[in-house]
């Protein structure tokens, strides 16, 4: 449940979570399951609106990952949790397969220890394709290509919908969610943490620091410094039409350098294609700004590797930024004493990695001897459903009639985010709930409607008020 | 499927796909002209297409002989469909097209479908969006187009900013400011890309009395903001870098055909205009399939539209009488000269079936002066001089080349220097 009142006489929480991205929403997900209270405070005034905002949405193997660290570990578990639950809590997945492509000699004689590696990191599936197997297998690509591997098990998710799954099923089995409200400060008194925040205070045993791009600010106020500092990586992707998802049917993944798995082009599993993302450090952590010349970047290298894109509609362009750290690896970290635990430098893996990341934490702050009575029989809530491939509510009957024509979004799915259990507050957040004015119109017809039906529900309105005001 | 069909009939003469000015004109006229039954499929709630959010003149001087705002407009060409005898039917989506007319559909009572045998798809056309222009920057509220500002004020009321700037300047885009005024919004600035503003208008006095600052010429255009829009930054002719307070940006024109049905059908696309492959008739690669009114190309003006959707009536009922669709032979248009952007149509067919279209629609990429010369079969058929640039109506007679075309191939290229 979600409390809009002011935080006063809370009582005591087992967990607090700070930041509802994915791996905050999987955490609370994990730990309200395993039988703890869980309180989730996120900054923002809508859930995933960090680092989890924008991503490529691929479900990673990890068979890239660097073997042996804790990111590989967490994704092969994040990765088979993944396909386990999906079903039960009403995910889809789109198993689409990668193909691992080189366009030059270099790249080429980078293979086989790509392959090894895959091997070596429990992916064994990996296997060569010469040139030939390739263009039978993807037609539309340019002749260029020069050889590549297959990556059977990478697939395509709802980035959003499976984060909302994971706090939905939270919140409908006790956990609390607190929007607007920011951790500016913490004492640790020896027995539970006491954590203010800009909308009152929270009392709870543990805290885990879920704050992605504000990890180490996060750390700094509670325990007075932090052994890592965030370079938020900016990624802009290029999203192509409809049209263009029939151009690809594999994830066509780049050889990838020491800093980015590089530029890949994938269906979306919402029925699009996109291109993305670049690689561009920064200071700022909420700049998430698109540069006009590197979406024409995008779109030409799009165009290199499949030249038949050249005829397909851009729909949409966006930013994503990853919480990347000077380490390789996470920075997942208990500090005993004072049940405290960073979760941080969760860098492009998050969204594959966070359910192993969760359980990978829940046994830090659980050990055998203190842990929960988990829950026997969780509550599973419904998920957005918006997959492309899977039944849509358009298809169904009584649905209101369709707002949204691009993406085919009704009427009684946009009531049903509005009136549900995770309301979005921004237009944003009803576009990753229900993906109205994300497709190519973006807006063009929908608008008018859409001011209607979501009149005095986002904290930022569309319209500014009526003319007559 | 739902057991009534979504409470449509499960066959028809003719399904119309878009219940806008060309649908609908076209859908009366089927109806006049003696056609059963016929079908108009309209998405939104109520016919009447782009000209029902239009709030402003002039409409209907030709089709009614008085000068009409947009939404009265678009319900004369509702009512006239109705007296007609046409089946408008609202709220039904057309999610796919089949070959020989089929349709799959949805209603808010669920899936349908829907056998023709004859299908005019009228879906339109609508602005770019910020995305298909690349333009960077942030993504804050208050970036619209066109279309939605109209739709946010005119159907709901409400206005988005008070301060927007307008990027383009086509004559939608003066539609914009007109409409903002209405609503006492101010616009700040007009911005525009290219060297000149694209409208055929006086609009230095225009954009004056309105204190309306115009920028052309502008490079690296970027919307900022955190939540609303707060400026807009760009490079202007000069080269300096300017910055704009404002809380809105319309993003204004290069319309585009709607046509995502069309991409995901059987149906061939020509790249240039966006549309569909015609012949002379309107009649796509499926014989089953004919369109008209701004799918067909970047957006004419509704009277051209209603007008287009009357011609194109005619060739259909005369069509229908023969009996079943049939493919018959035709040439291509081959575009050789890149300041061509699209012809329309761009395939003529070769057969005993006499009128058709009178002038064949050019678009130009670049502004030309120059002789635009069609030649098949190494015979120059036909030579017109043109001086004009993008955006602007281009049309060349469509009889000499049809009559000479010789089955081959008819090349539009463009002479400079005679």
């Amino acid at each position: 449940m979600e409390v809009k009142k002011k935080l006063v006489a809370l009582g005591r929480a087992d967990v607090a979570i700070i930041g509802a991205g994915v791996v905050g929403c999987a955490l609370a997900r994990r730990l309200t399951l395993d039988g703890a209270s869980v309180i989730v405070l996120e900054k923002a005034a809508d859930v995933l609106d960090g680092a989890s905002k924008g991503n490529s949405a691929i479900l990673h193997t990890g068979f890239d990952a660097p073997s042996g660290s804790l990111e590989q570990d967490c994704i092969a578990q994040g990765y088979k949790e993944y396909l386990e639950t999906c079903e039960t809590l009403g995910l889809p997945v789109l198993r689409s397969g990668a193909l691992v492509l080189a366009w030059s000699q270099e790249q080429l004689d980078e293979l086989p220890k790509l392959i090894e590696k895959a091997h070596k990191n429990g992916v064994t599936d990996v296997s060569a394709l010469t040139k030939s197997q390739i263009l039978k297998r993807e037609p539309y690509l340019s002749n260029n290509v020069v050889g590549g591997f297959e990556v059977p098990g990478e697939f395509l998710i709802d980035p959003w919908a499976s984060a909302h799954a994971y706090l939905l099923q939270a919140m409908a089995n006790g956990a609390v969610l607190y929007r607007d409200t920011e951790v500016v400060a913490g004492q640790y008194d020896g027995q539970q943490w006491r954590l203010e925040t800009n909308a009152g205070s929270v009392c709870a045993a543990q805290i885990i620091n879920c704050a992605g791009l504000y990890g180490d600010i996060v750390e700094q106020r509670l325990i007075g410094e932090c052994p890592f500092t965030v370079t938020p990586r900016k990624g802009q992707f290029v999203v192509f039409d409809k049209s263009a998802a029939a151009l690809a049917s594999s994830i066509i993944l780049p050889v990838p350098t020491k800093t980015t798995k590089g530029i890949v082009v994938c269906r979306t599993i919402f029925g699009n294609l996109l291109v993305g993302p670049t690689a561009e450090n920064q200071e700022s952590r909420t700049d998430s700004s698109t540069i006009s010349d590197m979406l024409a970047h995008l779109r030409e290298k799009g165009i290199e590797m499949i030249p038949n894109l050249e005829e397909c509609e851009v729909t949409a362009a966006y930013a994503g930024l990853r919480p990347a750290t000077e380490f390789q690896d996470y920075q997942i970290r208990r500090i005993e004493g004072k049940n405290y635990t960073c979760v941080g430098g969760i860098r492009s893996t998050g969204l594959s990695a966070a359910l192993g990341i969760a359980r990978h934490v829940a046994g830090l702050i659980a050990p055998d001897e203190f842990s929960f009575q988990a829950i026997e029989d969780p509550i599973i809530p419904a998920p957005d459903r918006l997959s492309n491939y899977h039944p849509r509510d358009w298809e169904e009957p009584d649905n209101g009639g369709i707002v949204c024509h691009c993406e085919l979004v009704t009427r009684r799915e946009i009531e049903q985010v509005l009136n549900g259990p995770l309301p979005p507050s921004t237009l944003q957040g009803l576009k990753r709930r229900t993906r109205v004015c994300m497709g190519r119109c973006q807006g063009f017809y929908c608008t008018g409607e859409l001011v209607k039906l979501t009149a005095g529900r986002f904290n930022l309105p569309m319209g500014l008020g009526h003319d007559d005001q | 499927m739902t057991t009534n069909n979504g409470g449509l009939p499960r066959k028809s003469d003719v399904a119309v796909v878009g219940g806008g000015t060309a649908g609908l004109a076209l859908a009366t006229k089927l109806k006049r002209l003696g056609v059963g039954s016929v079908i108009v499929l309209e998405r939104e709630n109520d016919a009447g297409g782009i000209p029902r959010h239009c709030g402003h003149y002039p409409f209907g001087i030709r089709e009614y002989g008085r000068l009409l705002k947009g939404p009265d407009y678009a319900r004369r060409n509702v009512e006239a469909a109705v007296d007609a005898g046409v089946d408008i039917k609202t709220e039904v989506t057309v999610t796919a097209l089949h070959p020989d007319g089929r349709l799959s559909l949805t209603t808010p009572a669920g899936k349908a479908e829907l056998q023709a045998e004859r299908v005019v798809l009228c879906t339109g056309a609508r602005e770019a969006s910020r995305p298909q222009r690349f333009i960077g920057g942030d993504r804050p509220l208050g970036v619209l187009s066109t279309g939605a500002l109209q739709s946010m004020t005119y159907l709901q009321g409400m206005r988005p900013f008070r301060r927007p700037v307008i990027i383009g300047s086509e004559l939608v885009s003066f539609s914009a400011i007109d409409t903002c005024r209405h609503l006492g919004i101010r616009p700040v600035a007009m911005i525009e890309e290219n060297d000149r503003i694209l409208a055929r208008r006086l609009v230095q006095p225009y954009l004056m009395m309105r204190g309306v600052a115009l920028f052309t010429k502008v490079k690296n255009l970027r919307i900022l903001g955190r939540r609303q829009v707060e400026a807009i930054e760009f490079i202007d002719a000069a080269g300096k870098q300017q910055s704009i307070e404002a809380d809105g940006a319309i993003i204004s024109g290069r319309f585009r055909p709607e046509a995502a049905l069309l991409h995901l059908s059987h149906l061939e696309v020509d790249p240039g205009s966006g549309g569909p492959m015609i012949d002379q008739f309107g009649q796509c690669s499926d014989p089953s399939y004919y369109s008209a009114g701004n799918l067909l190309r970047p957006a004419e003006t509704s009277g051209w539209c209603w007008q287009e959707g009357i011609e194109t009536a005619k060739w259909i009922a005369e069509d229908l009488s023969r009996g079943q669709p049939a493919v018959v032979p035709s040439v291509r248009v081959q575009l050789v000269d890149r300041a061509i952007g699209f012809s329309v149509p761009q395939r003529l067919s070769i057969s005993d079936r006499t009128g058709g279209m009178q002038k064949m629609q050019i678009g130009l990429n670049v502004p030309v002066k120059g002789y635009l010369e069609a030649i098949s079969g190494g015979q120059s058929i036909s030579n017109t001089w043109l001086n004009s640039r993008p955006v602007r109506r281009v049309q060349i007679r469509l009889a000499p080349i049809v009559q000479n075309c010789s089955k081959s191939p008819v090349e539009l290229s463009i002479q400079r220097n005679k």
